[in-house]
């Protein structure tokens, strides 16, 4: 136990990282497919966005991308809290309009 | 086993595990606050990873902004009271398939992938430089972006003023 304690696999390196990005999008692909509240929806992708901006500072650190990579993951940030207001606007407008946000029952589009 | 493994595992337990909570949870609210924990975690695994500047980024701007907004939009769009939180759960089989068919297949990839890590010196903070790289390399998307923050917030406000005008027109 002791020298499964002292190993090196266990040293937190790029893929460790790498793999609980790739966790964290599955889940957030989870949300995005199987919940049907609008907002739930919105969650899962944040989460995914968020699995995407780990990726990219894991890289930054520890490969060539350097600084690069967190300059990269900062504007993801932005841009992502652009996205938030202007989706939660949509969907206070869809309520207000829909009087629900359940996205089965939005279906006016639907031929 | 040093600080940092420690630190590490600690931080990827607390965010996969709300992450977890967050998706299976009934009450949308219960998603909400899971969901504060996760961002916390992701912030901390920014630290672990030399990017102070960007885990304070992420605190001030998903914790502190995105989650609010979205908590204001379970209030604004909740049918009743808190039993109506509950949100369904469909596609529950399929959603489940290529959730864990990504996952798979992309740790095999990341598993596989034989990475050439080039070991950085160890920063103290990344401020400055990232300061110098905004002014420098990266100021044309740094105006952009800046463009594009004012036209989501008019978008913002005209949508939602909108709706309250109609509200008033109709009462």
């Amino acid at each position: 136990m002791e020298i499964l304690m002292n190993s090196a696999i266990l040293e937190p390196g790029l893929t460790h990282f790498l793999v609980v990005s790739a966790l964290l999008f599955s889940l957030g692909i989870m949300a995005v497919l199987s919940r049907r509240n609008v907002i739930m929806v919105l969650m899962g992708v944040e989460l995914i966005l968020n699995s995407a901006n780990i990726n990219l500072i894991a890289f930054s650190r520890f490969t060539e991308l350097s600084l690069d990579g967190q300059m990269i993951g900062l504007f993801v940030i932005i841009i992502a809290a652009a996205e938030a207001a202007v989706a939660l606007a949509i969907v206070l407008n869809v309520y207000n309009r829909f009087k629900t946000i359940n996205l089965d029952e939005i279906n006016l589009l639907k031929g | 086993m040093e600080l940092t493994t420690i630190l590490f595992y600690l931080f990827a337990l607390v965010t996969l595990g709300s992450a977890v909570i967050m998706v299976f949870s009934k009450n949308i609210v219960h998603s909400a606050f899971a969901l504060m924990f996760t961002l916390m975690g992701v912030a901390a695994l920014y630290v672990l990873l030399y990017a102070d500047f960007l885990a304070a980024t992420q605190l001030l701007v998903y914790v502190g902004g995105i989650l609010i907004l979205i908590l204001f939009g379970v209030m604004l769009t909740s049918q009743g009271y808190t039993l109506n939180f509950r949100t369904i759960t469909v596609n529950l089989v399929p959603a489940s398939l290529i959730s864990v068919a990504a996952a798979v297949l992309l740790i095999f990839a990341f598993l596989s992938t034989d990475w050439t890590i080039s070991e950085v010196a160890e920063r103290t903070d990344t401020v400055y430089d990232l300061g110098m790289l905004l002014m420098g390399d990266y100021i044309l998307p740094f105006i952009a972006v800046g463009v594009l923050l004012l036209i989501a917030i008019i978008g913002a406000i005209l949508m939602s003023t909108r709706l309250s005008a109609e509200n008033n027109g109709a009462s």
